[in-house]
């Protein structure tokens, strides 16, 4: 296992407080991702911990081209990753952002 | 947690399961993932955890009657019962006992104890089963719906027939030992585990319900497993009785099944004696009802 843990400045979200909601299953290919409200609203946190060593450039790449196209300052993602590929994470990411709700 | 009509359980996660089953936002969960309830087991052995250790419990409704439901998560680790997972079961069912709901919805998905997790899994299983019992014991009916890619093997199995019904889909599968488990013990030339079709003439839903195991086949869609949650209510409203002479009469069936059907080697066999048809595999679930209803 590998974890690491990125705070990446952010457009405030605009529906905080969010209710936590988890998206996906930690299986082969693919993961799990909790959302939480967390950070200061100029900040957007991943905690991701991943069974796949050694991608921790891949990883950023895809939450930081993440935190670009979406308003998430505020929120906190925690990812179990199981070896999902970078268009997995994108797309559970994805379903995450639709799922939000006030608690 | 969108409800798609038409969408397949199986395909289905356990919380989508959850979403589709219940009347809508009726779900309030306990221990949600947000708790971080993880297996120390799985974490010591650097493997990957997972938020709700594979198993969703809570309260919602079914036409507006309180239910507890339980839904395991096939995808993770097999569905497989570990220290958390099995108590996070246990304590919905003793809550059960303390709220009184109209009923345990268990959504069984499993091959059993996590291996993993080794003796801690195995007393979880155990403690699921006292725990059930206690449910019925209070007069509340548990049903379990078998419609996932897991089934319902091993201790999972077990606990899938204490239950008061047994809703499941040709695709679900209900047994003790799991097919790989009886190749590797008995051999290829007894159980060839590869033979899907196989596999599914022994453990499917289709050979579960002709032989009142299951006590209702259902299409593989969520809609019709909430179907059956409906017309349960009416048809199997409290606990079955578990007096000595009920148990004893059980068993009593059970053993001159064994003797008359001892013979028979897989479903199609058992279909042809009750003269089904050779088609029997092959009907849709509609088709297979009416012809075992016209052959009762």
């Amino acid at each position: 296992m590998e974890s690491f843990q990125y705070d990446l400045p952010a457009r405030p979200c605009v529906a905080l407080p969010v209710r936590a909601e988890l998206w996906g299953v930690v299986s082969s290919g693919n993961l799990e991702v909790l959302v939480e409200t967390g950070p200061p609203p100029d900040q957007c946190r991943f905690q991701v911990e991943t069974s796949a060593h050694g991608f921790s450039e891949v990883w950023q790449a895809v939450l930081e081209d993440f935190v670009t196209r979406h308003a998430v300052g505020g929120l906190s993602f925690s990812i179990h990753d199981a070896g999902a590929t970078p268009a997995v994470v994108s797309l559970r990411l994805e379903q995450a952002m639709q799922s939000l709700k006030a608690p | 947690m969108n409800r798609i009509p038409g969408k397949s359980y199986r395909e289905a996660t356990a919380r989508q399961r959850v979403a589709g089953l219940l009347d809508a936002d009726s779900f309030a969960e306990w221990v949600g993932p947000a708790a971080r309830a993880t297996s120390p087991h799985l974490a010591a052995l650097g493997l990957p955890c997972s938020f709700d250790d594979g198993v969703v419990v809570g309260q919602g409704r079914v036409e507006e009657a309180v239910v507890t439901i339980i839904a395991q998560e096939g995808q993770f680790n097999g569905g497989a019962v570990g220290e958390v997972h099995g108590a996070k079961i246990r304590g919905a069912l003793q809550r059960a006992v303390r709220e009184r709901p109209t009923a345990v919805v268990f959504c069984i998905d499993s091959g059993g104890v996590r291996l993993h997790e080794a003796n801690a899994g195995l007393l979880a299983i155990s403690e699921i089963m006292r725990a059930l019992l206690a449910v019925q014991g209070a007069g509340i009916p548990v049903w379990a719906l078998v419609g996932g890619s897991c089934g319902a093997f091993g201790g999972m199995g077990i606990v899938a027939r204490l239950c008061d019904a047994v809703v499941m889909s040709e695709e679900g599968r209900l047994g003790l030992s799991g097919p790989e488990v009886i190749e590797t013990v008995m051999g290829v030339e007894e159980f060839d585990a590869r033979d899907r079709a196989l596999v599914w003439r022994v453990t499917g839903g289709k050979i579960r319900r002709t032989l009142g195991e299951a006590t209702v086949l259902v299409e593989d869609r969520l809609s019709a497993f909430r179907a059956a949650l409906e017309s349960l209510r009416h048809s199997c409203p409290v606990a079955l009785p578990r007096t000595l002479d009920a148990l004893q009469a059980v068993q009593d069936q059970l053993t001159a099944r064994a003797t008359r059907e001892s013979d028979l080697r897989d479903g199609q066999a058992l279909w042809d004696r009750l003269g089904l048809g050779a088609d029997a595999a092959w009907m849709d679930t509609a088709q297979f009802n009416r012809r075992l209803q016209e052959l009762a």
